[in-house]
């Protein structure tokens, strides 16, 4: 008798995905399209109403004024100085995290005895608002940009030691019971169970941690700091220079939305095997 | 059968308890299982649910320790899982994180005793034995129900274990893809020469495919008695149609049936 499975629930699956035909170019962008126009119609009344002088552009602003204020920044060079403070910042705190959270969290989640010794701690941590232990971090590394590195570390740890250890921690036994049953060490059984099975928890800690991360600049660099974006937005505000202020906004706001979009590629590449994935 | 060869499976009065934490007692789950099964030879377990087959498998398997007898496996006794033994377990046992051939490979990635090539070699000879070709780089969430159940085979067949355990394979089938998978199966394991052990909780499927029905009792568990099977080795489906098919059947259920009293009444304690 010839093998003729029920393979055709697969097949199916890839022509009937996306465009069905006949609907239009309108139906099959219809959110994008509608985004657009809400920014587009929101930006066009903003300068609207600072050119009818309905409103103070000395605290509004306007899309014109930040256009141009954000352009002689970059022409200048004025801007670059803060920009690569904050980025080292960043870069250095959020891959501290990420070195030491996702380690972290995958023996707490592997070992029950780590986690019960560490836990009250990391939960107390992540409890408590990271920025209110900027006074400390100050006394200890002073304003340099180690106390950035310091506070964003802390920002953005815990949540990744968090989602990391949850992600070990709720593997389905029944893959376990399999990986034994096939002869597989503890280190084999990490490979190729708890790892990969964890991943889609590791990567929405790196995206919470993202968002901590972010604050943590701004805030950090506000509370006491001679260079960086948050300095930069921190003097401008204090000088009653909004346009600056907004452009401040608008990079912060940027980096973090371009972040976000890098781990969600991340995410799709490593989410193929989901049932459920969309890349 | 050849009462004078070493047989390959050999459970001696093997005994198993748990400790069930809800329950604050003891629970005797095996209670003397005696079993032989020889080289070349499918044996099925079936039983009263609940009564420990399960338990019994995962024990002749490794994954579970128990408390008196022994296990053997080619004469040599079983304290943990080893390449000697594979399990096909129930749907949705496969990784689901890997491609078919990494699925199919796992048990000899895992040993490290053959070269990338072999291995790789060796999974493509195997999803072509259980009918795959063309599926290797699919992700099981792209597969059937029984496709899948084909990789899960294929994966246990890899390590080329002597003893191949399936752990009610076929449960989560619908009924035709599952007497598919039966005729199937058989092939499979006629080409491939394997021994097999296998739960059921389908009297048909255990009599279509086994050369041997052991029938457990109720819970605490021991071999009822082993029904030998006189079909014809060959078989089609068209056997289940056959006089003494159904008379193998009514037997079969008549024993399982008074397990299932005898189960109620001791769990009720006597009641029933």
């Amino acid at each position: 008798m010839s093998v003729a499975p029920a393979e055709d629930r697969a097949a199916t699956r890839e022509d009937a995905a996306d465009t069905p035909p006949g609907r239009s170019f309108w139906k099959r962008n219809e959110n994008l399209i509608l985004g657009l126009a809400s920014v587009i119609a929101f930006l066009a009344f903003w300068e609207f109403a600072v050119r009818a002088g309905w409103v103070n552009p000395l605290f509004t602003s306007s899309p014109s004024r930040i256009l141009a204020t954000g352009y002689e920044m970059f022409a200048d060079g004025s801007i670059y100085p803060d920009l690569w403070v904050s980025t080292q910042e960043f870069v250095f705190g959020y891959g501290l995290a990420v070195i030491i959270g996702v380690p972290l969290g995958i023996l707490m989640g592997w070992y029950t005895r780590l986690n019960a010794l560490l836990d009250p701690f990391v939960n107390a941590l992540y409890a408590t608002p990271r920025i209110a232990l900027m006074p400390l971090v100050i006394i200890w590394f002073g304003i340099d940009m180690s106390a950035k590195v310091a506070i964003i570390f802390l920002a953005t740890v815990f949540p990744i030691i968090i989602s990391t250890m949850t992600g070990v921690r709720t593997m389905e036994r029944d893959y376990v019971r399999v990986a034994r049953s096939f002869g597989a060490s503890d280190r084999q059984l990490f490979a190729t169970v708890a790892l990969p099975s964890s991943i889609p928890h590791i990567l929405t800690g790196l995206r919470l941690g993202l968002g901590h991360a972010l604050i943590g600049i701004v805030v950090g660099e506000m509370y006491g700091a001679s260079a960086g974006i948050g300095y930069m937005m921190q003097t401008a505000g204090a000088t009653f220079q909004t346009d600056k202020v907004m452009v401040g906004i608008i990079i912060i706001a940027g980096a973090g939305m371009a972040l976000t979009q890098v781990l969600k590629m991340i995410e799709a590449r490593f989410d193929i095997w989901r049932p459920d994935h969309h890349a | 059968m050849d009462a004078t060869r070493q047989p390959k499976l050999e459970a001696k009065s093997v005994k198993l308890a748990f400790y069930n934490e809800r329950m604050k007692r003891r629970l005797q789950v095996l209670d003397g299982i005696d079993l032989k099964v020889f080289e070349g030879e499918l044996v099925a377990i079936v039983g009263p649910s609940g009564c420990g087959k399960s338990t019994f498998l995962n024990a002749v398997d490794g994954l579970s320790k128990i408390n008196g007898g022994e296990i053997r496996v080619d004469g040599k006794l079983v304290t943990a899982p080893g390449p000697d033994r594979a399990m096909v377990f129930q749907q949705d046992s496969l990784f689901p994180w890997y491609t078919v051939t990494r699925n199919v490979t796992y048990g000899l990635e895992l040993q490290n005793r053959l070269s990338k090539d072999e291995i790789l070699d060796r999974a493509d000879a195997l999803i072509d034995l259980v009918g795959l070709e063309g599926f290797a780089e699919h992700y099981p969430h792209e597969l059937s129900g029984g496709m899948r159940q084909r990789v899960n085979i294929a994966r246990a067949l890899a390590p080329d274990p002597q003893l191949l355990l399936l752990d009610e394979p076929f449960a989560a089938l619908d009924a035709q893809t599952r007497e598919f998978m039966q005729v199937e199966l058989m092939k499979i394991l006629s080409r491939a020469r394997k021994t097999a052990l296998f739960i059921t909780h389908q009297i048909d499927e255990a009599i279509f495919l086994a050369d041997r029905v052991a029938v457990f009792s109720a819970r605490p568990a021991r071999v009822r008695e082993i029904v030998t099977v006189d079909l014809p080795a060959q078989r089609t489906l068209d056997v289940k149609l056959q006089p003494r098919f159904r008379e193998l059947f009514s037997h079969v259920w008549r024993l399982i049936q008074e397990e299932s009293r005898t189960g109620l009444a001791l769990n009720n304690g006597g009641a029933a």
